[in-house]
């Protein structure tokens, strides 16, 4: 009699990762730099890629933006289009996390071949867009002061996985307690070295620093 | 949170398996999920009830094994376990820890009747 005990040792997400693989592959094809945009709703992910589009205009970059929302509206891709660079919304139908085969799908609404930068902007969520790969190079969190120095500390995971950290709205700190010693040691901890910029997207300080770190990264590829 | 997307995968990895070795049926599926890989239980629980009715899996058992998370500190190369959410190495004191494991989120195998 056949043993009635399988041995699988599957990852569970693996169906994910494997398409995670299979866009990733797509975009390095492309001769594109992609990036996974991550934070808080709130914490100024459209901004911060308002701001980039912004400051790259004049160095002939093309960029793609894939805006992820659990609400079918277009607020977002419309200031991107507004911005003059190509948008695709997904509406993820009240799902907390974007996922592979979404990217999958936005990837062929996009013209890849003419594209130097792709950024995805995920959900407004701390924790479910950390646990699925979606193919792209980087991971990068933008955690904004007013949302508290303790963020590092309520959320470790997502700080785990991290390339890029961007500290947001640093305008702010003088009407804030934000201890920045405890917040950077919060995030010390859970991803030592972990490269970080400082920036506000409503005066543009600190935006060199992470245009340059991006820059370098467009133009090996 | 994601536990419906981590549900479906469960089932397709146990029903693709169960089919491959021509089961009858699932009876228990067996999960290994580390420290560091945030899932709920009971929900998991209360969708695998709804997803794998008329399934091969349907009424299989879900078991959960957790896993420790262990983190190695890069000053003094002490291993230890993850007991808080933030912990420093507990022999130096040092906040520079590499996670060497607890992340695992794997379906570890499953029991079937022929």
């Amino acid at each position: 009699m056949a043993e009635n005990r399988i041995k699988i040792v599957e990852n569970i997400l693996n169906a994910n990762d494997q398409i995670a693989l299979k866009n990733k592959k797509r975009i390095d094809d492309a001769g594109a730099y992609s990036i996974n945009l991550m934070a808080s709703p709130g914490a100024g992910k459209t901004s911060f890629i308002l701001s980039t589009i912004n400051a790259l205009l004049d160095e002939n970059v093309q960029i793609g933006v894939i805006e992820g929302d659990t609400a079918p509206v277009t607020i977002d891709s419309d200031k991107i289009s507004e911005a003059g660079m190509p948008a695709v919304q997904i509406n993820t139908g009240g799902q907390c996390h974007l996922d592979a085969v979404m990217i999958e799908n936005a990837l062929d609404q996009l013209s890849l071949e003419i594209l130097d930068l792709i950024i995805v902007e995920n959900v407004g969520n701390l924790i479910c867009p950390a646990a699925f790969k979606l193919g792209t190079h980087s991971n990068v969190l933008i955690s904004s002061v007013p949302e508290g120095d303790d963020k590092p500390y309520k959320y470790p995971n997502i700080y785990r996985g991290l390339d890029v950290l961007i500290i947001n709205k640093i305008d702010l700190l003088p009407y804030l307690e934000f201890d920045m010693d405890y917040f950077r040691k919060g995030v010390e901890m859970l991803n030592p070295g972990l490269q970080t910029f400082s920036v506000s997207c409503k005066t543009n300080e600190g935006i060199e620093n992470w245009l340059s770190w991006l820059k370098m990264r467009i133009s090996k590829k | 949170m994601h536990e419906l997307s981590v549900t479906e995968s469960v089932l397709e990895i146990a029903c693709r398996h169960a089919q491959k070795a021509k089961a009858k049926k699932v009876t228990d599926i067996y999960l290994l999920i580390g420290r560091l890989s945030s899932i709920v239980d009971d929900s998991v629980q209360f969708y695998w009830d709804v997803i794998s009715k008329d399934t091969i899996c349907e009424e299989a058992n879900l078991h959960f094994k957790r896993e420790p998370a262990v983190l190695v500190c890069l000053d003094c190369q002490t291993e230890y376990n993850l007991e808080d959410e933030l912990m420093p190495c507990p022999h130096c004191g040092s906040a520079k820890i590499r996670v060497l494991s607890g992340d695992e989120f794997n379906l570890e195998s499953i029991e079937v009747e022929r």
